[in-house]
């Protein structure tokens, strides 16, 4: 007797790989949208914004204080009920949506963090220059703040992809929808299962290397 | 020309600098000194906007500002009139000791990038670091960082350069460069206003030298007669404490 299915789960592959760019897809939408959503929480932070301030707060303890799979069934299930046009929502838009809003708030801490820490002292520099708030910004802070940023960020694009896997809870079949298909049709669970797992660590992987070149490209101004 | 008139300012209340009275000429060479904590920094920082004065008048060339009726365009058009030096250099660590000096042409004068290099290279030149124009902060000592800071404050073509410490928090070995800068700069008749305890700097360089002491300006006058015939007790006092420890100072 085979302990493993080789021969399945070479099969399974393909069948998955076809799933993958609705994966990916979810994943890039939702970081686009959370990291323009971060940016805009983190400035609000930042600046502290009276009233917007206090929102944004309580946004992110919101956000970060409760499981995204909960979140995930209010947006589909819950708040359709209570609001009749989300009736049309579909789980792909529903995933998108949780995810931006998740993991946006978690982002938007860590690029508060990297405006914060870049050194009070290149700020009076660009002021005494005659430099206006948003020149400073543009051309010093900002690109300070995203080589420190950019590591997290990276870190929560990963954990991102692999929370896709949670809009088959929605009824989307991505990735993890596909194999839980497969698996119930051959009831091989523990090939298919390994299978996905694999696949995904291999983009993980992937996006570990990109992550590595793109620090070593941003961190060139601070090699001795 | 510089003036500063009846300059206050308060922190939490308490005045730092208790209506300051300072008029400089064009190409002359101020170097102020007196006991840490007495508002030289803050007089530095008020002539730039870094704090905003509380009461009093400036002439920074052709521009007139009351300080407390001073619009955000008047904060910039003083800020484009004064270069600052800082202790710490301060220097933009995202760029190039090149792009550093140019930053300013091209973001704040709107120069031609092209034309904004050209000119820093002249000026890199100036400082003895053409060689460096392409090494980032992190790579370069702190006398010659600090040379770069020299040298982003000249590319603003001031009415004149403020010196914070420009030497404080350099190792020995580095302060020596930049003190030569800024005599090569002395000579060229470039308008400074410098906070500094180099007494040997402001001995040799200096057309007046100010003390101040609690937000005044106790005494001022020439180096020679400021450090041989002190009138004030108190500068007599600073002088005696700040040159006990240095040999052959004077």
């Amino acid at each position: 007797m085979n302990v493993l299915d080789f021969d399945y789960m070479l099969g399974l592959v393909p069948i998955l790989l076809s799933y993958l760019p609705l994966t990916l897809e979810m994943a890039a939408a939702g970081m686009a949208l959370a990291l323009v959503l971060a940016c805009g929480l983190a400035v609000i932070r930042v600046l502290r914004i009276p009233g917007l301030n206090a929102a944004t707060m309580l946004f992110i303890s919101f956000f970060r204080g409760t499981p995204l799979l909960v979140q995930l069934f209010l947006f589909y299930y819950g708040l359709p009920q209570l609001l009749a046009f989300l009736t049309q929502i579909n789980g792909i838009t529903a995933t998108i949506m949780g995810l931006t809003l998740h993991f946006s708030a978690y982002m938007a801490e860590s690029i508060r963090a990297a405006i914060v820490g870049v050194d009070r002292s290149q700020t009076e520099a660009a002021l005494s220059i005659g430099m206006t708030n948003g020149q400073l910004m543009r051309r010093i802070v900002l690109p300070q703040a995203t080589r420190v940023a950019v590591p997290t960020l990276m870190n929560y694009f990963i954990d991102m992809i692999k929370a896709t896997s949670l809009a088959f809870t929605l009824g989307v079949t991505e990735l993890m929808g596909a194999t839980q298909k497969e698996a119930a049709g051959s009831f091989l669970y523990f090939e298919a299962f390994l299978t996905v797992a694999v696949v995904y660590w291999i983009i993980v992987e992937l996006l570990a290397w990109g992550q590595r070149r793109l620090e070593t490209r941003l961190n060139k101004a601070y090699r001795r | 020309m510089i003036e500063i008139a009846n300059l206050v300012k308060r922190f939490d209340g308490t005045p730092v600098l208790d209506g300051i009275d300072l008029t400089i000429e064009r190409g002359e060479i101020i170097v102020v000194i007196g006991p840490s904590g007495t508002g030289k920094s803050t007089l530095l920082r008020c002539l730039n906007f870094l704090e905003r004065p509380d009461a009093g008048k400036l002439t920074l060339g052709d521009l007139q500002i009351d300080v407390t009726r001073a619009s955000r365009a008047d904060i910039l058009a003083a800020r484009r009139r004064t270069a600052f030096v800082f202790q710490n250099y301060a220097l933009f660590a995202n760029k190039t000791a090149l792009e550093n000096i140019a930053e300013g042409l091209i973001v704040v004068n709107r120069w031609p990038k092209a034309k904004a290099h050209a000119r820093a290279r002249e000026i890199l030149e100036r400082i003895g670091l053409a060689d460096k124009a392409d090494a980032y902060p992190a790579s370069l000592s702190g006398g010659q960082q600090q040379r770069v800071g020299i040298g982003r404050a000249m590319a603003a073509q001031a009415e004149v350069i403020l010196f914070d410490e420009p030497t404080s928090s350099l190792d020995p070995e580095w302060v020596e460069e930049v003190l030569a800068l800024m005599k090569q700069l002395a000579t060229e008749r470039q308008t400074m206003l410098v906070v500094t305890h180099e007494m040997g700097f402001a001995q040799d360089v200096a057309d007046r030298v100010v003390f101040m002491e609690g937000g005044h300006i106790v005494e001022q006058g020439p180096p020679s007669r400021l450090f041989n015939a002190p009138e004030d007790p108190r500068t007599r006092d600073f002088l005696r404490k700040v040159l006990a420890g240095q040999p052959k100072a004077l």
